[in-house]
């Protein structure tokens, strides 16, 4: 039956390049053209951080579905489906649910509570500098392994979109990829980083939605003769079942539980996602944002179970495979089977579009994180005016954005998928118990987040450094040495609950106790709102 | 806390530890938590329960219900109705149990009224 699957001529995707190019400059003319006029009113810190905290919540809740659905979800769950089935479907559902944890626990107490940064939140009622110190540091972590995730996988998307196979070319279209990030980021601050999620979040969903809807007419709009003919034309029924994928071993079973513990956890403490919660003017517009990214972020990988299962059928996962990007080509040649080139076009500019989009929310939230943590309130001991700070935020910017060029570079065709299961580790270990501490827990003192922070921090990281992902295997970091004792690629399982143990720990151990009237204030100004940031009128 | 010239906070006189222990906010703080941790503990177990089935139950998982529909996809597609279903039912009752009594102690303390937005209609910072 593999007759039944058209062929799709990957010599042809060649030819689309100017077309794809085009469509990109499109979009950063357009988005360029907004930033300008967003830029206007960027005055002071609560212009730059959190764009006057103006956004509404629908507008801040597609952004955050811009943030979060990068190109790792869209190529990647995608391609996940087309070649195992059910597995990449399974994979999905972990990245939604994830969200109620923000919706119930953190956005709304966050808003009402916070300032710019997580580390406004953690320190509230704890002593300044030690919490502040830890969780700025646990921020960049968390940032710097995103972000180098998200720019090495760069190198692979430019060679598959843009047919640009040799290294220098693709260093070249890297280098432009983060010039222009700096200068959204520069010039827009988080208005212009915003727009550009907006925007961005539109377009990929809208597109992943025209090209639901081609596949499933394909089939009569029956989602059971899809699943059939996918299944046929992998010629192996198990696809329709899970397995394929995380099954194949009690470890890879026991890894699987870690990632979903990780990725459950962790989404609500991103560093990233919760600065989104400042934009808005009040904690009832955190939670439609929140409300709104869950509806949106849900309709989207109901899509992508549509694709991958389409890709697999109408494109074969041999072809798939064997094409330039491997299995993140999935989406792109499902849209020139679908569409021609126009629809591949628009969909290789989207893709980029978010590379570029979350790359811009990573380095504001890394900046934001230097300047006003660090620098603002533990080198200058919040004796630095706002003007400073925000410059310092700009240059900030700047020193990242070259780093994330250079990781970009050099960390091109490294296998580096991991740090994207770590940085969401990170966050659930060294964040998330800490935020939930300090928002519930009375009795909850400065050495237990402490503890529980750099624990959850150093545990997440050291197992990953002894884990097969950087040695001991032939998908390695590196293949040739092995000091792999951790059996699991994901930290989670282990990292998480000792996080928790070490914040009980840490406290039921400290001799000092906190003071009761902050912990009275926190706790009323996030049921209640009482003294929150308020927006920023022009 | 911040760095900014900091407007002289309305809230910077008030007793939140005699706020604590009036009755209304400890009515506001019992309904936020009898609704929040339940529900956050619910969701987790049947998150955990379908990953569970998933990974050591594979052959109840591919039962086929109806033509190529499998237990595993329709429990799948499950977890997004409960998600969806979670979500509206927060907003809910945030609207109805929660909204309306911390909008009543916020305007207390701040002295001004407030839309259903949570955004400042009439009055000034005392």
């Amino acid at each position: 039956m593999k007759t039944m699957v058209p062929a799709v001529n990957v010599e042809a995707l060649k030819d689309t390049t100017l077309l794809n190019m085009g469509i990109f400059a499109l979009f950063v003319a357009v988005t360029m053209v907004i930033v300008f006029r967003a830029s206007r009113n960027n005055k002071t810190a609560a212009d730059y951080y959190a764009a006057g905290r103006s956004f509404t919540g629908s507008q801040n809740g597609t952004a955050i579905a811009g943030d979060y659905l990068s190109a790792a979800s869209f190529l990647g769950i995608t391609g996940a489906i087309a070649i195992n089935g059910y597995d990449g479907f399974l994979y999905s559902i972990g990245f939604l649910v994830a969200w109620l944890v923000a919706l119930l626990l953190v956005a709304e107490l966050l808003r009402n509570t916070g300032k710019f940064t997580m580390a406004d939140v953690l320190s509230f009622r704890l002593r300044q500098r030690p919490v502040r110190i830890a969780a700025a540091l646990s921020t960049l972590a968390v940032c710097f392994f995103y972000l180098l995730a998200q720019m090495a996988g760069a190198g692979s998307l430019i060679s598959l979109l843009l047919g640009i196979s040799d290294w220098g070319g693709q260093a070249l279209v890297i280098i432009v990829v983060g010039a222009l990030m700096i200068m959204y980021v520069l010039i827009g601050g988080m208005k212009g980083t915003t727009w550009v999620q907006i925007i961005k979040a539109i377009l990929l969903i809208a597109g992943a939605a025209v090209m639901t809807a081609m596949v499933l007419a394909i089939y009569g709009f029956n989602l059971s003769s899809l699943l059939g003919s996918a299944a046929e034309a992998a010629n192996n029924p198990a696809v329709l079942n899970p397995g394929l994928q995380y099954g194949k071993t009690e470890t890879s079973k026991l890894d699987f539980m870690s990632l979903g513990l990780a990725l459950v956890l962790g989404t609500a403490a991103l560093p990233h996602v919760l600065m989104r919660f400042y934009t808005v003017p009040t904690a009832k517009e955190a939670r439609k944002s929140v409300v709104w990214a869950i509806w949106l972020i849900g309709l989207f990988y109901l899509f992508t179970l549509v694709l991958g299962y389409g890709a697999a059928a109408l494109v074969g996962a041999e072809t798939i495979k064997s094409a330039p990007g491997g299995v993140n080509s999935a989406a792109p040649l499902l849209a020139f089977h679908l569409g021609g080139p126009l629809l591949l076009g628009f969909i290789s500019a989207v893709a980029f579009a978010t590379i570029l989009a979350v790359v811009a929310g990573l380095t504001i939230t890394a900046a934001a994180s230097f300047a006003h943590d660090i620098y603002a309130n533990v080198i200058s001991k919040g004796k630095a005016d706002a003007t400073t700070e925000v410059k310092v935020a700009r240059r900030t910017v700047v020193v990242i954005g070259v780093l994330a060029i250079l990781g970009g570079i050099f960390a091109n065709g490294q296998n580096v998928a991991f740090l994207v299961a770590l940085a969401f580790a990170v966050a659930a270990s060294a964040n998330l118990p800490t935020i939930v501490y300090s928002l519930f827990w009375k009795k909850f003192t400065t050495q237990g987040a402490v503890w529980s922070m750099y624990g959850g921090l150093a545990a997440a990281i050291l197992l990953i450094t002894f884990s097969p992902v950087v040695s001991g295997a032939k998908t390695s970091m590196i293949p040739g040495a092995n000091f792999a004792f951790f059996p699991l690629s994901n930290p989670g399982i282990v990292s998480i609950p000792l996080a928790f143990f070490l914040g009980w720990l840490g406290t039921v151990l400290d001799k000092r106790r906190e003071d009761p009237a902050k912990q009275a204030e926190m706790e009323v100004r996030s049921l209640t709102g009482v003294g929150a940031e308020k927006a920023v009128n022009h | 806390m911040g760095n900014e010239a900091q407007p002289q906070d309305a809230t910077a006189s008030v007793d939140f530890q005699e706020v604590q222990t009036t009755e209304r906010f400890k009515t506001l703080r019992k309904r936020h938590r009898s609704f929040v941790f339940p529900m956050a503990v619910l969701f987790l177990l049947w998150y955990f329960a379908y990953v569970l089935l998933a990974a050591y139950a594979v052959d109840f998982m591919s039962t086929k219900v109806w033509g190529n529909i499998n237990v595993g996809l329709i429990l799948g597609l499950l977890q997004f109705v409960t998600t969806f279903g979670i979500t509206a039912w927060y907003v809910s009752y945030s609207n109805r149990k929660l909204d309306p009594i911390a909008a009543e102690i916020r305007n207390e303390i701040e002295g001004h009224e407030f839309d259903k937005d949570g955004n400042v209609i009439s009055g000034v910072n005392k």
